[in-house]
């Protein structure tokens, strides 16, 4: 298989599920043979081109034209088919994030491929092309067939490791055709909270709901979140009284997360709440309700006041850090 | 301003999911349908243009006649006349392509789908319709706002927002935050029963993909509790035990 694989940046550097997407394309060529392109897309230096080198990719497609500079779904997809085409790829592999989910439908209508978003398992090919996904927001999990001989797959960040596999990709200077006046979107500014961790990406999740009593009690949420490195959610009523903005919520109507570990602090957990974060490796569940239905999803449970337990737990995750 | 929004049926959120056939078919018994609550914002922030600025709000799905209380109850919101394409919704590509056939020679000048369904989250409809259209597509817009020709637009990105302009005829995705849900009033009601719906036979295009089977996660074990005295001590599980952090 020829695969071509989006490699986003942010701000000149590869995101982490870059990586995750080059480290899940060079196992499959390891399996089925064929080349690994990395496509980058934009301004990166070329020392941190080589990094997708690290892990795995053969070549490397750089796309640096002025049309790049900003991101927009027109001009990216452009790119990655122009790249599919020119290598003759027959499985393109892009990274779930909001980004990948602008881009990869387009580069599917534009090959004429089938396309399965949000893929959590590495293909079979026993009998066809089968992957798995998550469906019903995590409620259960979905095989799903493609039949086209293109493939395009969105696969879930923090769903894949990332593996070393050294190579000495060549890289080789783009042009995909394009011109700044052929795309009919345009950016005005991009506000990213600086020092944050991305929900979406995060491996450690802090969140919060009602049973948290107010936004003036968050800095308890906060604080856990900051000494272990992780990011903050919160539950649905607590963004839909706004104590905490909407792009925190996770379940099934907010965002879908599957970090490696999920601490819900007064959270019952119902189970639109679970659908969005029952992927999660570990689920530890803080409720003064030993009734509270998260303590069923969870793998280790507190039952007691969030403002009696959380103190004890930031404390001892202090003397952790500072210790390790 | 001539604004098509698509709309999903999809089980209510409480929906306990299990399947049957050898799970390979979800189990629609005793399932409330609603139309998925991301489209339902769509649809609602579509007529708040129109009454601000004059035009027409259509509604379309991609569905088997069980579909039509939810494409009744779009009417019922406020749409002024409905298309249902007379199909089972095999995969995203299949809806996008059912959906730009239709609206490829009705001139749309603004094209909304929600952000995902919640079934089958597949995400891909307004990508899809994006280029089979050749117009552009924004995912997960939080604001929209329509001037001279121009969707002024915020969207959710990787940990931040962004403000972009789209020219329209550009195709949309709704996020939360967009707008709230507007719910059907009594004459809303009674004027869905006589506001044009009109069924469109498919267009024989072919899924893609094909869903070969379910299956539910599996039961956790039982969850270890911690007194709260020893709090501190999830730390040290999460550690040494977990290896989580």
């Amino acid at each position: 298989m020829n695969i071509i694989v989006f490699a986003e940046n942010q701000d000149g550097a590869f995101k982490k599920s870059s990586f995750e997407a080059v480290s899940y394309a060079a196992q499959i060529a390891a399996a089925h043979g064929g080349q690994v392109t990395a496509v980058s897309i934009g301004t990166v230096a070329a020392e941190k081109l080589a990094e997708l080198g690290n892990y795995g990719a053969d070549a490397i497609l750089n796309y640096t034209d002025a049309v790049f500079n900003q991101f927009t779904g027109e001009a990216y997809s452009k790119a990655l088919s122009h790249a599919a085409k020119n290598k003759g790829a027959d499985l393109i592999i892009i990274s779930n994030t909001y980004s990948g989910k602008m881009v990869a439908p387009r580069v599917a209508a534009k090959l004429n491929a089938g396309m399965v978003s949000g893929v959590i398992s590495m293909p079979e090919t026993s009998n066809g092309f089968k992957v798995k996904r998550m469906v019903f927001s995590g409620k259960s999990f979905a095989e799903v067939a493609i039949n086209t001989s293109i493939k395009v797959l969105s696969i879930t960040p923090n769903s894949f490791s990332i593996v070393e596999n050294p190579k000495s990709p060549s890289v080789e200077t783009m042009d995909a055709g394009l011109s700044t006046s052929d795309v009919k979107t345009q950016t005005i500014e991009v506000a990213r909270a600086t020092g944050k961790i991305p929900l979406t990406e995060a491996e450690l999740v802090v969140s919060g709901g009602r049973g948290m009593k107010g936004p003036e009690n968050w800095h308890l949420i906060e604080t856990l979140a900051d000494t272990l490195g992780a990011a903050t959610a919160c539950s649905k009523p607590v963004s839909d009284i706004h104590w905490r903005p909407h792009s925190e919520h996770v379940g099934q109507t907010g965002i879908t997360i599957k970090p490696n570990l999920y601490i819900a602090i007064g959270i019952s957990g119902a189970i639109q709440h679970l659908a969005g974060v029952s992927s999660s490796k570990v689920i530890v569940a803080i409720n003064k309700d030993p009734e509270a239905p998260f303590f069923k999803a969870a793998d280790y449970g507190i039952v007691g006041d969030a403002f009696e337990v959380l103190p004890k737990i930031i404390e001892a995750a202090k003397a952790f850090k500072s210790a390790s | 301003m001539k604004i098509l929004v698509c709309i999903s049926q999809v089980p209510d959120t409480t929906t306990k999911v299990t399947f049957t056939d050898n799970n390979t078919k979800f189990n629609t018994q005793g399932v409330q349908f609603i139309i998925n609550p991301y489209d339902e914002l769509a649809l609602t922030r579509a007529l708040e243009i129109t009454e601000k600025q004059g035009g027409t709000v259509s509604a379309i799905t991609v569905g088997l006649a069980d579909t039509e209380p939810s494409i009744r109850k779009a009417l019922a919101i406020g749409a002024h006349d409905a298309i249902r394409i007379n199909a089972e919704p095999i995969d995203g590509f299949f809806v996008a392509e059912q959906i730009a056939n239709y609206a490829k020679n009705e001139g749309f000048d603004l094209i909304f789908t929600g952000r995902e369904s919640i079934d089958y989250n597949g995400g891909m409809v307004a990508g899809l319709l994006g280029e089979m259209l050749n117009i552009p597509s924004v995912n997960v817009i939080t604001a929209i706002e329509i001037e001279n020709g121009v969707a002024q637009l915020e969207r959710d990105i990787d940990g931040g927002r962004e403000k972009l302009t789209a020219t329209l005829p550009c195709v949309v995705s709704a996020q939360k935050e967009l707008t709230e849900p507007r719910i059907p009033n009594m004459r809303g009601i009674m004027a869905a029963r006589t506001k044009p719906l009109k069924v469109v036979e498919p267009n024989g295009s072919q899924a893609n993909t094909q869903t070969t089977s379910f299956e539910l996660p599996a039961p956790k074990g039982a969850c270890k509790l911690i007194d709260v005295a020893d709090a501190g001590k999830l730390i040290d599980l999460l550690h040494n035990e977990a290896k989580v952090i």
